[in-house]
């Protein structure tokens, strides 16, 4: 256990530290939904409508911008290959560097998400709605994500291959993330429908994600 | 303790690096691997190392933890040095500390150890190469694992670092651990040495 918080707590310092990228998200995230309202036009009703729409779409942006560095970074001076030798399960790794790089990376987009919502002319409720979605839904494009940056560590120059193999992945969590705020603001379908399904992917990445990321890694050793 | 590899092939690229190698080291005692450039010296310790996987013959490691694989009772001392620049020195070594587990001492008397006492709280991204490399032979220190995979040991250190690695390697081997190298430079220890063959 001492291996694992060592690891959650150094990519967590790294992350918060100058070049660590973890502000970066949140800018990207701000960026991406201030410029939808310039292209939409100043239709206060469709901006409602589309709000959560944007904000879940901004999300996935801003996490998939710093997964890249997820392993390539470990990858680059070799410390991946004391984590594949370390005693730690390597799955267990994979796990506790996808939890740091959520709290880090993913924590603060959901924190920004109210302020972003004021921008898109979204209530207090629908704001909340759709932060909790968010809260629940960011594991999920952290644990799928993670698979993509395994396998992109070992193809050299992965990063764009990256985005190509996350982006489809995450179909499923964008189309439940948004029907959930969706039917929490304007029904008809109630929260708890796409909510708990959204709950149900976030639990299957929490398991998948660490046994493939670590098989990707393992395999991929040079 | 006795680490000894069995008819070894490996294959890197579809290209035969070596084959049918066999190799062994007692405790206390050191293997030089030696050979020109491209002859996979580095293969070969990371074959050891569990980072390669070899396409035929084992290596095996007697008389160590019986619930601990060959790896987990290894330092790797690669080309790359596995610090991260934003951390200090001592953060990067009391990170490696806690994450490899097992038998650990003192950071900052190892830091001391290999020369590194008056920088502990300097970013790691304002060390020299040299100094780089002290850091990673403190891990070493650090973390106690009885064999020792190091490759290019002694590039980027001054005499006096070499000198001084000399003496932890002698401090290793007295205590009952194995070391293998791969190096160009003499080591300056008494050493078998195992030649690669010729660099295909």
């Amino acid at each position: 256990m001492t291996a694992l918080a060592a690891l959650i707590r150094r990519d967590i310092k790294i992350a918060l530290r100058v070049g660590g990228g973890a502000l970066i998200g949140v800018l990207f995230f701000l960026t991406v939904t201030v410029l939808m309202p310039f292209a939409i036009g100043p239709d206060l009703a469709l901006l409602t409508r589309l709000g959560p729409a944007i904000l879940w779409l901004g999300a996935l942006l801003a996490s998939l911008l710093m997964l890249d560095r997820l392993f390539t970074a470990d990858h680059e001076d070799g410390s991946l290959d004391l984590i594949v030798m370390g005693r730690a399960p390597l799955e267990l790794a994979c796990a506790a560097k996808a939890l740091a790089h959520w709290l880090a990376a993913g924590v603060p987009l959901i924190v920004a998400t109210p302020a972003l919502g004021l921008l898109l002319n979204l209530d207090a409720a629908a704001t909340s709605a759709v932060a909790l979605t968010l809260l629940v839904g960011t594991p999920a494009l952290t644990f799928t994500g993670m698979i993509g940056a395994a396998l992109a560590v070992t193809l050299h120059r992965g990063g764009l291959l990256l985005a190509v193999l996350v982006l489809p992945l995450s179909i499923p969590v964008l189309i439940f993330g948004v029907a959930a705020s969706q039917a929490a603001i304007s029904g008809p379908l109630s929260f708890g429908t796409p909510f708990s399904i959204l709950c149900a992917l976030s639990l299957v990445s929490l398991v998948v994600g660490p046994f493939a990321a670590a098989a990707s890694l393992r395999h991929g050793l040079d | 303790m006795r680490l000894s590899g069995r008819q070894i092939d490996c294959i890197r690229g579809g290209r035969g690096v070596f084959s049918g190698l066999d190799f062994e080291a007692s405790s206390g005692e050191v293997l030089a691997v030696v050979g020109p450039n491209g002859s996979g010296k580095t293969s070969l310790l990371r074959l050891i190392a569990g980072l390669l996987v070899p396409a035929g013959g084992s290596v095996v490691l007697e008389g160590g933890e019986a619930e601990l694989t060959l790896p987990e009772q290894s330092h790797y001392l690669g080309h790359r040095d596995a610090l991260k620049p934003a951390l200090s020195v001592h953060e990067n070594l009391s990170f490696w500390r806690d994450f490899l587990g097992g038998k650990v001492g003192d950071v900052s008397q190892c830091l001391t150890a290999v020369g590194l006492g008056h920088a502990t709280h300097l970013p790691a991204a304002y060390l020299s190469a040299g100094q780089r490399r002290r850091l990673s032979i403190a891990r070493l220190l650090v973390v106690r694992r009885p064999v020792w995979l190091l490759d290019e040991p002694t590039s980027a250190l001054d005499t006096a670092g070499q000198d001084l690695f000399v003496g932890i390697m002698r401090d290793h081997l007295a205590g009952g651990g194995i070391i293998i190298a791969a190096t160009h430079a003499p080591l300056g220890i008494g050493a078998r040495e195992l030649r690669m063959g010729g660099g295909k």
